[in-house]
């Protein structure tokens, strides 16, 4: 069964930047684990929030493009993988094992739905 | 194992054909097998609606067999047969239900060892693994108490409806919902390895011990006490004991459990009012229970750290054991709540401890540590702390505080009995602050 890791955290501009934050090497480290076991799919880290843009059309079909994510969301997601594992369980010790699920982050974990099956 | 789960054979009782007694025989077994039925078709196809309905659907098969036929030798084996032919039957007619059960089994045959067998009955007892995954942390804490009961108690929906007092439609709700989630989710059917139990368990028995809380002390409605609720968590709690022998928390839970049920003929008058315990018939305590309660608490006390369950059924075995209020030893007591505030740290246990230290060094010194309790948030609706700092009071001759710590007690009681004990005690200090 599939199920993607979505890896939020505050803002990396956020007022938490005391707080210690894992290292690009704890995510390199993370990503070769997950290929090693062979259940990563696929996955990303994103960019920064700053270049993000948000797209939307109303009912008269305009298309109305803003800078950057809504103005509400105080959490950022900062990448995902997906992975193939056989249950909820063993995908939480993947999840909790992550660098994104310390430091004040945490880790949703979303089965992909799947249909027809 | 200790004490004995409530065994319901019918086999050797010969053939019974009178339709109210098959009837009373079907509910009997269906009630005691239903929990291992249920773990057993979860386990063979993966799937807890489909398991729950092919259940549902061998009973009613049962109800129209065995008045006919007569009540097989091995209910639990017949049930456990025919359940199993209808969910094969349902499989088949459902082609996606099919593929994913194919899946599902693939993927179980690679990961599990046969079953536990149990010679003593005709089912295997698969029933930990079910007890993890309703009380799998992914679930909300009131979804496992309600899946717990549904599919361990086997309480129907609308008893476990009752049990909670929300409508019937609501609790269907919730568990169809929990339910959804264990399948979509996929929330595996699987006891948890020992490294992961020290993290697992106390989910389990916070969910029993949850069932047994409702039932000791309802949180609203017209009744102090539902005995029913209150047996049925204290016979999971044996299951739970008798699969997991080794863990000294489940002995300390079961301890805990008999060692306040022992109480239950006296904590309430006959007109359904509150008795405390200074006030209670100790001679009418359960003293079996006692006996097998204090058992358990020693089990759970020795060997190693304590956990909470062990330590509250030791606080308990202490004052089950004591001739009465003033002969309880109360040093230890604290000294016991010393510990499970620092193991379970919560502000219910200071208030608690606070009671035990003004029983031990005088009211006043109570007093002081409960006013330190006033501001803590998650007390503020909790009638206990005003109760209890009326009752300092009084006893201090502070006969008008007290009079105005019982109003507030009043108005924040849950149920009508203990609105009925507190405006008995609210007039006693009244009387007190006229005289004063």
């Amino acid at each position: 069964m599939k199920y993607m890791l979505l890896f939020v955290g505050p803002p990396t501009d956020g007022p938490d930047q005391a707080v210690p934050q894992c290292t690009v090497e704890d995510w390199i480290a993370y990503d070769k684990q997950m290929k090693d076991a062979g259940i990563w799919v696929s996955g990303n880290a994103l960019a920064d929030l700053t270049t993000c843009t948000s797209v939307k059309v109303d009912a008269d079909g305009q298309r109305i493009v803003t800078d950057g994510p809504f103005a509400e969301s105080r959490e950022v997601l900062g990448g995902y993988d997906i992975i193939d594992v056989p249950d909820l369980d063993v995908a939480l010790d993947w999840a909790a094992r992550s660098p994104g699920a310390r430091d004040g982050g945490s880790v949703q974990v979303r089965p992909v739905a799947e249909f027809g099956l | 194992m200790v004490g004995g789960e409530q065994r319901h054979h019918l086999a050797g009782r010969g053939l019974e054909t009178d339709p109210a007694a098959v009837r009373a025989s079907v509910a009997a077994v269906f009630r005691e097998e239903h929990g291992r039925l249920l773990a057993t078709l979860v386990r063979r196809f993966g799937d807890l609606h489909l398991a729950e309905e092919a259940a549902a659907e061998a009973v009613e098969a049962a109800l129209t067999h065995w008045p006919v036929s007569g009540v097989p030798t091995r209910p639990g084996g017949w049930l456990l047969t025919t359940a199993r032919r209808r969910a094969v039957d349902r499989i088949r007619r459902d082609r996606t239900l099919a593929l994913r059960i194919a899946v599902l089994q693939a993927e179980a045959d690679r990961a599990d060892p046969a079953p536990a067998a149990d010679v003593d009955r005709d089912l295997p007892d698969d029933r930990l693994a079910l007890f993890f995954t309703c009380a799998h942390p992914a679930l909300t804490e009131e979804d496992r108490v309600a899946l717990t009961l549904r599919c361990l108690g086997g309480l129907t929906t609308a008893e476990v409806a009752r049990a909670f007092l929300v409508p019937e439609a609501t609790m269907a709700q919730r568990i169809v919902r929990a339910k959804r989630k264990i399948r979509d989710a996929r929330i595996p059917f699987r006891v948890p390895g020992v490294d992961e139990l020290p993290q697992r368990l106390p989910g389990v028995l916070q969910a029993v011990y949850s069932i047994f809380t409702e039932g000791y002390a309802a949180s609203s409605g017209p009744n102090l006490q539902r005995l029913d609720l209150a047996e049925e968590a204290i016979r999971l709690a044996r299951i739970l004991h008798r699969l997991l022998p080794a863990q000294r928390e489940t002995a300390g839970l079961l301890g805990l459990l008999l060692l306040v049920h022992a109480r239950r003929h006296t904590r309430t008058g006959p007109d359904g009012v509150p008795v405390l315990l200074d006030e209670q018939d100790r001679r009418r305590w359960d003293r079996p229970m006692i006996g097998e309660g204090c058992a358990l608490a020693r089990t759970a006390l020795t060997g190693g750290p304590p956990g909470p369950y062990g330590l509250q059924a030791a606080i308990a075995a202490l004052h089950d054991e004591a001739p009465d209020v003033a002969g309880t030893d109360w040093p230890q007591i604290v000294a016991l709540y010393d510990v499970l505030l620092r193991v379970a740290p919560s502000p219910v246990v200071a208030l608690n401890r606070a009671v035990a230290v003004a029983m031990r060094d005088g009211p006043a010194a109570g007093l002081a540590l409960l006013d330190e309790l006033a501001t803590e948030p998650r007390l503020q609706a909790y009638h206990p702390l005003p109760a209890a700092r009326a009752d300092l009071l009084h006893r201090l001759g502070r006969h008008a505080d007290a009079a105005d710590a019982y109003r507030q007690a009043v108005d924040l009681a849950g149920t009508d009995p203990e609105r009925d004990q507190l405006r008995r005690r609210l007039a006693e200090a009244e009387a007190a602050a006229r005289v004063d």
